[in-house]
């Protein structure tokens, strides 16, 4: 029981602005330890930046982000110590094109996490293989398709063994076919337990994989919800306009 | 052929000595391109600093040399320069010196240009995976921003490799000057000789150059995708 309750991050009240633009506006949000939250909301209402803000990648300008206690909006944050618990996995999959396949993987836990190396690729090959990559271990991420690439991202943040993985539009990138693929093992992922924040636009997806959905409009959160009621009948206006844009594209 | 006047280039220890001029050449550029390299770098790193007037600066000096003919530097240190500091520097001196500031001008650029174009997601994507700043250069950014450099130094290096002929101006004797030499000694004896010589020195040239010309297509082809 306690395991399913423990709060592994808590944001209250953050605030982001880029130069005078208020980007994000008094956001408060809790993530659970297990928990699958999906964020969706239209272009420009700044998920990207708020999961950018969660591993450091973006300075905020004021309300606190406590991870497991910590506060991360203080003076003297190790972001180095903290990256290693919030992994992330950006839209256009960041390999690093001069390493293989599995030298990309490694890199973080032989070199961030100074781990024993025989360990770190004994369980980077079984993620490998998880993900039907295993062969594919000795390529360049440019002989690899998108959706390969996508799955050895997701890999390479797993190897790191985090708490939370924050995923920004995984599969925008990615031709229809292989969209499919790249979501399989991210709900495999939440099948494991593991504690996801994803941003994402592919709504059948949102709403099987999302213990809850976030949707955010213009820097704030507008609706907490069930996806079951958020999909069938939203609280909001502005949640119902945005889905009938999604069911206005689909026809 | 009785009178090709082939002969020339094996006549006494002419081969060795354009063989010997070619290494005065490849001496020059290879001096200049170390000392080019390690001073380009470090003004490529302060091209990306945030001080305006400072890259202004090496903006301008870039440009110095750019505008400015190569052979106008080598005049103005060797002839304008060195006398009027009451320092003998040497026609090789003055041509190293030259080449180098040339040179880290040029590989500055490149230096910058690297950097510059290196996606920011890049660095991104390494400090998500918990990398501290240096593991983040030494690992992630380093090797790539040097494969991008790759094709542009080789470059540089054949165009200063060429550009060194200029230095026959100043009093160096290099592989054409010793070339000319042996015509006019034997300008008598064998008319053709020019033709026999200079084609071999732009065989030289070539030999030198082309392995330089290949080695950055083919990182240029491999680093592209
Ligand atoms: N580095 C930046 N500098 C200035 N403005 C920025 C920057 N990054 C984002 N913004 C602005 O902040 C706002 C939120 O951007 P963000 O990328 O978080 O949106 P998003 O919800 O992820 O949108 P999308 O669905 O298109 O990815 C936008 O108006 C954007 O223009
Ligand atoms: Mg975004």
């Amino acid at each position: 029981m306690s395991e399913n309750t423990e709060i592994l991050l808590e944001v209250e009240n953050l605030q982001k602005f880029f130069g005078d633009r208020h980007v994000l506006n008094g956001i408060s949000l809790q993530v659970k330890r297990g928990e699958v939250t999906v964020i969706l909301g239209p272009s420009g209402c700044g998920k990207s930046t708020l999961l950018r803000c969660l591993n450091g990648l973006e300075p905020v300008q004021g309300g606190t982000i406590h991870y497991l206690g910590q506060n991360l909006t203080g003076e003297h944050v190790n972001w180095r110590e903290i990256r290693q618990h919030i992994g992330m996995v950006f839209q256009n999959y960041e390999l690093f094109p001069h390493m293989t396949v599995i030298e990309n993987i490694l890199l973080g836990p032989l070199k961030a996490q100074k781990r024993d190396s025989k360990e770190a690729l004994q369980q980077a090959e079984t993620l490998l293989d998880r993900v039907g990559l295993l062969a594919r271990k000795n390529d360049y991420p440019r002989q690899l398709s998108g959706g390969q690439k996508q799955r050895i991202a997701i890999v390479r943040a797993l190897c790191m063994n985090p708490d939370i993985i924050l995923f920004d539009e995984v599969t925008a990138s990615l031709d229809p076919e292989m969209v499919r693929e790249v979501l399989d093992v991210i709900l495999g992922l939440a099948n494991q337990g593991m504690t996801m924040l994803i941003v994402t636009h592919e709504m059948g997806f949102a709403r099987s994989v999302g213990d809850r959905i976030v949707f955010m409009d213009q820097g704030k959160i507008c609706e907490i919800a069930d996806p079951e009621q958020f999909f069938t009948e939203p609280a909001t206006e502005r949640a119902q306009q945005f889905l009938n844009i999604f069911e206005y594209n689909k026809l | 052929m009785p009178n090709s006047g082939v002969e020339v280039l094996f006549e006494g220890s002419n081969f060795e000595r354009l063989l010997g001029g070619l290494l005065v050449t490849i001496e020059i550029a290879f001096i200049s391109i170390m000392i080019g390299t390690i001073l380009g770098v470090v003004m490529g790193l302060l091209r990306t600093v945030p001080t305006r007037s400072l890259r202004l600066l090496l903006r301008l000096y870039l440009e110095a040399f750019r505008i400015i003919p190569i052979l106008v530097w080598l005049y103005v240190v060797h002839f304008s320069f060195s006398p009027l500091l009451h320092i003998d520097i040497s026609g090789e001196t003055t041509a190293i010196l030259v080449f180098s500031l040339w040179g880290a001008a040029e590989i500055g650029d490149i230096v910058r240009g690297a950097l510059e174009s290196m996606p920011k997601h890049q660095a991104e994507s390494g400090k998500a995976l918990g990398l501290s700043k240096g593991q983040l250069y030494r690992y992630v950014l380093i090797p790539q921003a040097v494969r991008r450099m790759l094709p542009g130094a080789i470059n540089l290096a054949t165009r200063m490799v060429k550009t060194t002929s200029l230095v026959v101006l100043i009093g160096v004797i290099d592989v054409v000057k010793v070339g000319q030499q042996i015509i006019e000694l034997g300008v008598i004896k064998a008319p053709n000789a020019s033709f026999w010589v200079y084609g071999l020195i732009f065989i030289l040239y070539f030999l030198v150059c082309y392995p330089l010309s290949v080695l950055s297509r083919k990182y240029e082809r491999r680093w592209q995708s």
